[in-house]
C-alpha cells in the first residue's frame, strides 16, 4: 500500500483557465449574435468585441492522431482555444473576422466537416455501442458515421424550417436522449435465459424489482435457483439484462430499430416535449444501416418541404396531423402506435378535432 | 515487431464515405503509433468490434475498477471473447469531468493526450453523454496510473453508478447573450459541494445537475436532470425598437406576424402601425422564442434569476419525466442567494437518500408518494406555478383545507402581496 496515493479531490476545474480572452473579458456582456454562414457565428458585445465561432463535425470517437491534429488547427488557424457542444461538435473561436476563411479552409482540408448551426442537422448525438458498452443491441458510431455520410449536405447548410436533433441509443434506457428524430434499439423477444449462471451472477431481489411489468420471478430451474420470465407480460424492454447478463435480450435477428420522432428540449415557444413512436421492426443490419438511414431520410425530405419557418419537426406534425404525417412519409400505422403505458389516455384524441 | 491484423470486412465499409470516420482514426493507431501496446490493443479492439458486426452481439461486461480512495468514476469492461482478442481483454473508460461549459486550451488538450499515451488505448471522446471526457481503453492497473498523473495537474473522476453524476452547463454568459445566470458557478459550486458523493456511489441511483442559461435549455436539463437550472428573469423583457423596425424592414411584416407575433405561446405580442412592438410582459412566460428570432431587437430583463426543476429522466424504470418545477424563481446574486441553492440541492438529495428505493430516480419518488408530500418533506410550499392545471379528481381527503388556505394567505402577506 505504500505507493497508494490519496485522490485530489478537486472535483469538476476551473474552466477560466482555458476560456478564450475576448470571452473572459465579456463574460455575461454580450448583446447579440448574427448568422454570417452555416457552420459560422458571430458573437458581438456590449463592449463592441467580436468572438468569431467556427463549428466543426468530427468522428466523435477521436484517436491521439485526429486530437493532436485539431489541436495543430487550433494553434496555427485559431487562437488556441477549443470547446465543444452538447452534441460533440468542436468549436474554434477566434477574435478575429479575417481568421475565419483561413480556419475553415485548413478544417475542410484536414477532412473534417464544418456546419452544424442553426436551421442544419447537426451531429447526431451518440451513445457507445458494441465499441464499449456492456449492453448494447447495436453499435452507435457505426450508425452515426453511416447516417452522416448521407445527411452531410444538411450537416453543412442550413436549409430545415429549424434546427433537426438527432440521437440514437443502442438500447431502450434511451441514453442518447430525446430528439427530433430518434433511432433506438427495440428488443421484440424476451430474454433468453442461462439457468446455469443465474445464481451465481445475479442479486435475484434486485432483479425482480427491476423489471417495469412484475414478469420475473424467482423458480428453481433443473434444481438450481434461478429465475423466470412471464412472458406473457414481458414487454421485452431488457432493463433484467444489465443487472443479471445470464437474461440475454440482444438477438442477431429480433433485436431491431424503432424511429421516435418530435422530441425538443426546448422551451421556445411549446413546453418540451418528448418523441412518439413511428417506425419499428427496422432491421438492426450492420456495417452500414441502410433501412433505418432511408426512413430518416424520407422524414427529413417531408419535414423540410412541408415544416413552416421555425417549426421543429414535433411542431409541423401537431399542425398537419399524424394521419397526414403517416402519409408522407409512407410509414404504416399500427396498433403498437396507440401507447399502452400509464398515461396513455392523455394521447387519445377526446374531441371531433379530425382533419379531412 | 508486426503484429498480425485482424481482418475487418466489415469495420473496412465504414471507411468510405465523405464523414470523418472512426474506424480509419482507430486504425491509425494501430498502424501508425510507435508504441507496440497501443498497436496490440486497438487491433484487437478492431478484432472485437468486427466480430460484434458479424454476430450482431456487444462482447463487453461490466465488473468493479475503481481507483485508490474512490469508489467509482471508471467504467469497467472485460470481454467476453478475450481468448480470441487478448490485448483488449481489459478496456476499461475513465471518466473525467471536463471544465464547467467545456472550454479547452490546445495546450491542456496535448497534455491530456500525452498522459493517455502514456497509459491508454489512444481514444477519447469529449464527451459522454453525461457529460464527461471518456478515456475509452485502459487495463485496471494502467487505470490508477492515468488518474494519478491527470489528478495532479488538476482533473478528477466524474460519477458512475448511483452517485451524484458530472453535471453539465451550456456556453452561456461565456459567450451567449440569452445567458440569465453564471452557469459555470452554478455548475461547479453545486457539483463540487458533493465530490464525495459523486466518488462513492451510495445513493438509489444516480442524481444529475445540468445547468441551461435560458429557456432553450441547450443542456436538455428538464429532460435528463434530476435537478436542472434554467435560467430566466422577472422584470420586463428589453426590446430596441429601432431594431425592431430593422427586422420588419428587411424580413418583411409578414414574416415578422407569422414568425414572431403569432409564434408567442401567449399571445403577448402585438405589432403596432409603425412598426415597433409590444410586449405584455405580464403574460410572457420567458420561452425565449422570440428572442431567438430578434436577437438584435430583444433581450432578457434585468432582473435575472433561475427556475428550478427537479426529476427529469429518461426512460428505465416507470417511463420518461420531465423535470417540474419546484422553485419558479429565484436569485442568484448575493453569497447567500448561492448558498441556499446548493442548500436546496443537499435537501432534496438527503430526503431522497432517505426515502427513494433501489434504482428509484428522484422524479420516480415524487411520483410514487406525490408532489405534495415531496413538497412537505422537503419543506416547500406549494406554488401554482409547479402545475399546468390544479387537480381534476375529487377522490382525496381535505379535512385540512381551512389550516392550508390559511397559509396560504399568510405567505401572501408575507410577500407583500
Amino acid at each position: 500500500m505504500a505507493d497508494m496515493r490519496e485522490p485530489i479531490e478537486s472535483g469538476c476545474p476551473d474552466p477560466w483557465q482555458y476560456m478564450h480572452p475576448v470571452m473572459r473579458k465579456n463574460f455575461g456582456m454580450w448583446k447579440y449574435h448574427e448568422h454570417p454562414r452555416p457552420g459560422v457565428l458571430r458573437h458581438v458585445a456590449y463592449s463592441g468585441d467580436e468572438i468569431w465561432t467556427v463549428r466543426v463535425g468530427t468522428q466523435r470517437i477521436l484517436d491521439l492522431f485526429t486530437l493532436r491534429k485539431l489541436c495543430d488547427i487550433g494553434d496555427q488557424f485559431a487562437d488556441g482555444y477549443i470547446h465543444f457542444t452538447l452534441r460533440s461538435n468542436l468549436e474554434y473561436v477566434v477574435s478575429d473576422a479575417s481568421k475565419v476563411e483561413p480556419l475553415i479552409k485548413a478544417v475542410e482540408e484536414a477532412g473534417f466537416i464544418v456546419g452544424g448551426t442553426q436551421n442544419s442537422v447537426t451531429m447526431i448525438s451518440h451513445t457507445q455501442g458494441w465499441l464499449h458498452c456492456d449492453i448494447p443491441g447495436t453499435d452507435a458510431s457505426g450508425v452515426v458515421k453511416s447516417m452522416m455520410d448521407e445527411l452531410i449536405d444538411e450537416f453543412k447548410n442550413t436549409n430545415m424550417p429549424n434546427r433537426v436533433h438527432i440521437t440514437t441509443s443502442c438500447c431502450q434506457i434511451n441514453c442518447g436522449g430525446q430528439g427530433d428524430i430518434a433511432i433506438n434499439v427495440q428488443h421484440t423477444k424476451p430474454p433468453k435465459i442461462n439457468h446455469d449462471l443465474v445464481a451465481n451472477v445475479c442479486e435475484r431481489p434486485s432483479v425482480v424489482a427491476r423489471c417495469p411489468v412484475a414478469a420475473i420471478r424467482p423458480a428453481m430451474v433443473n434444481g438450481k435457483p434461478s429465475l423466470e420470465v412471464d412472458e406473457r407480460k414481458c414487454i421485452c424492454c431488457g432493463a433484467c439484462f444489465p443487472p443479471c447478463p445470464p437474461m440475454q435480450i440482444n438477438d442477431a435477428e429480433h433485436t431491431k430499430l424503432a424511429i421516435w420522432v418530435g422530441g425538443n428540449h426546448s422551451n421556445a415557444r411549446g413546453k418540451p416535449t418528448f418523441q412518439k413512436l413511428v417506425a419499428a421492426g427496422i432491421p438492426n443490419n450492420p456495417p452500414r444501416w441502410p433501412e433505418a438511414t432511408a426512413i430518416v431520410k424520407r422524414i427529413l425530405k417531408a419535414y423540410k418541404e412541408g415544416a413552416r419557418d421555425w417549426e421543429r419537426v414535433g411542431e409541423w406534425i401537431e399542425r398537419i396531423g399524424w394521419p397526414r404525417f403517416f402519409e408522407e412519409v409512407e410509414l404504416p400505422f399500427t396498433k403498437y402506435h396507440i401507447d399502452t403505458w400509464r398515461g396513455a389516455r392523455a394521447s387519445f384524441n377526446a374531441s371531433n378535432h379530425i382533419r379531412f | 515487431m508486426a503484429i498480425e491484423k485482424h481482418p475487418t470486412p466489415m469495420l473496412d465499409q465504414l471507411e468510405s464515405g465523405p464523414w470523418p470516420s472512426f474506424i480509419t482514426g482507430i486504425k491509425r493507431l494501430r498502424d501508425e503509433h510507435p508504441e507496440e501496446r497501443i498497436n496490440e490493443m486497438t487491433n484487437d479492439l478492431l478484432g472485437q468490434l468486427e466480430h460484434s458486426y458479424e454476430t450482431r452481439k456487444g462482447y463487453w461486461k461490466g465488473g468493479t475498477v475503481s481507483v485508490y480512495g474512490y469508489g467509482g468514476g471508471i467504467i469497467p469492461r472485460f470481454s467476453e471473447v478475450a481468448h480470441a482478442f487478448p490485448k483488449s481483454k481489459e478496456f476499461h473508460t475513465l471518466r473525467v469531468q471536463p471544465p464547467a461549459g467545456n472550454h479547452y486550451t490546445t495546450a491542456i488538450l496535448r497534455q491530456l493526450a500525452d498522459s493517455w499515451e502514456k497509459y491508454g488505448s489512444g481514444l477519447v471522446t469529449f464527451h459522454g453523454q453525461t457529460g464527461n471526457i471518456m478515456f475509452i481503453g485502459t487495463d485496471t492497473k494502467n487505470t490508477q496510473h492515468f488518474f494519478d498523473e491527470i489528478n495532479e495537474y488538476g482533473w478528477d473522476l466524474g460519477g458512475a453508478g448511483p452517485c451524484v453524476r458530472t453535471a453539465m452547463s451550456c456556453v452561456g454568459a461565456a459567450r451567449c447573450e440569452m445567458s440569465c445566470v453564471n452557469e459555470l458557478k452554478a455548475h461547479r459550486l453545486l457539483v463540487n459541494n458533493f465530490t464525495d458523493d459523486v466518488h462513492r456511489p451510495a445513493l438509489p441511483y444516480k442524481f444529475k445537475f445540468k445547468i441551461s442559461g435560458c429557456g432553450n435549455d441547450c443542456q436538455n436539463a428538464i429532460e435528463r436532470a434530476d435537478f436542472a437550472v434554467l435560467g430566466t428573469w422577472r422584470d420586463d423583457m428589453k426590446v430596441d425598437q429601432e431594431e425592431v423596425k430593422k427586422y420588419v424592414q428587411t424580413k418583411g411584416r409578414q414574416y415578422i406576424i407569422d414568425n414572431v407575433i403569432s409564434r408567442c405561446p401567449t399571445q403577448a405580442l402585438s405589432l403596432n402601425d409603425d412598426d415597433t412592438l409590444t410586449v405584455n410582459n405580464r403574460d410572457c412566460v420567458r420561452c425565449m422564442h422570440c428572442l431567438n428570432v430578434m436577437p438584435k431587437a430583444l433581450h432578457p430583463g434585468d432582473d435575472k434569476g433561475v427556475t428550478i426543476c427537479v426529476g427529469g429522466k429518461r426512460t428505465l424504470k416507470i417511463g420518461d419525466l420531465m423535470g417540474t418545477v419546484l422553485i419558479p424563481f429565484k436569485k442568484l446574486e448575493t453569497e447567500e442567494d448561492w448558498e441556499s441553492l446548493v442548500e436546496l440541492a443537499e435537501n432534496i438529495i438527503d430526503f431522497w437518500a432517505e426515502n427513494g428505493l433501489e434504482h428509484e430516480r428522484c422524479g420516480e419518488m415524487i411520483e410514487r408518494i406525490g408532489l405534495a408530500n415531496f413538497l412537505e418533506g422537503i419543506g416547500i410550499d406549494p406554488d401554482p406555478n409547479m402545475l399546468n392545471h390544479p387537480r381534476q379528481s375529487s377522490y382525496i381527503r381535505m379535512d385540512g383545507w381551512d389550516e392550508a388556505a390559511e397559509a396560504w394567505f399568510e405567505r401572501q402577506a408575507e410577500a407583500g402581496k
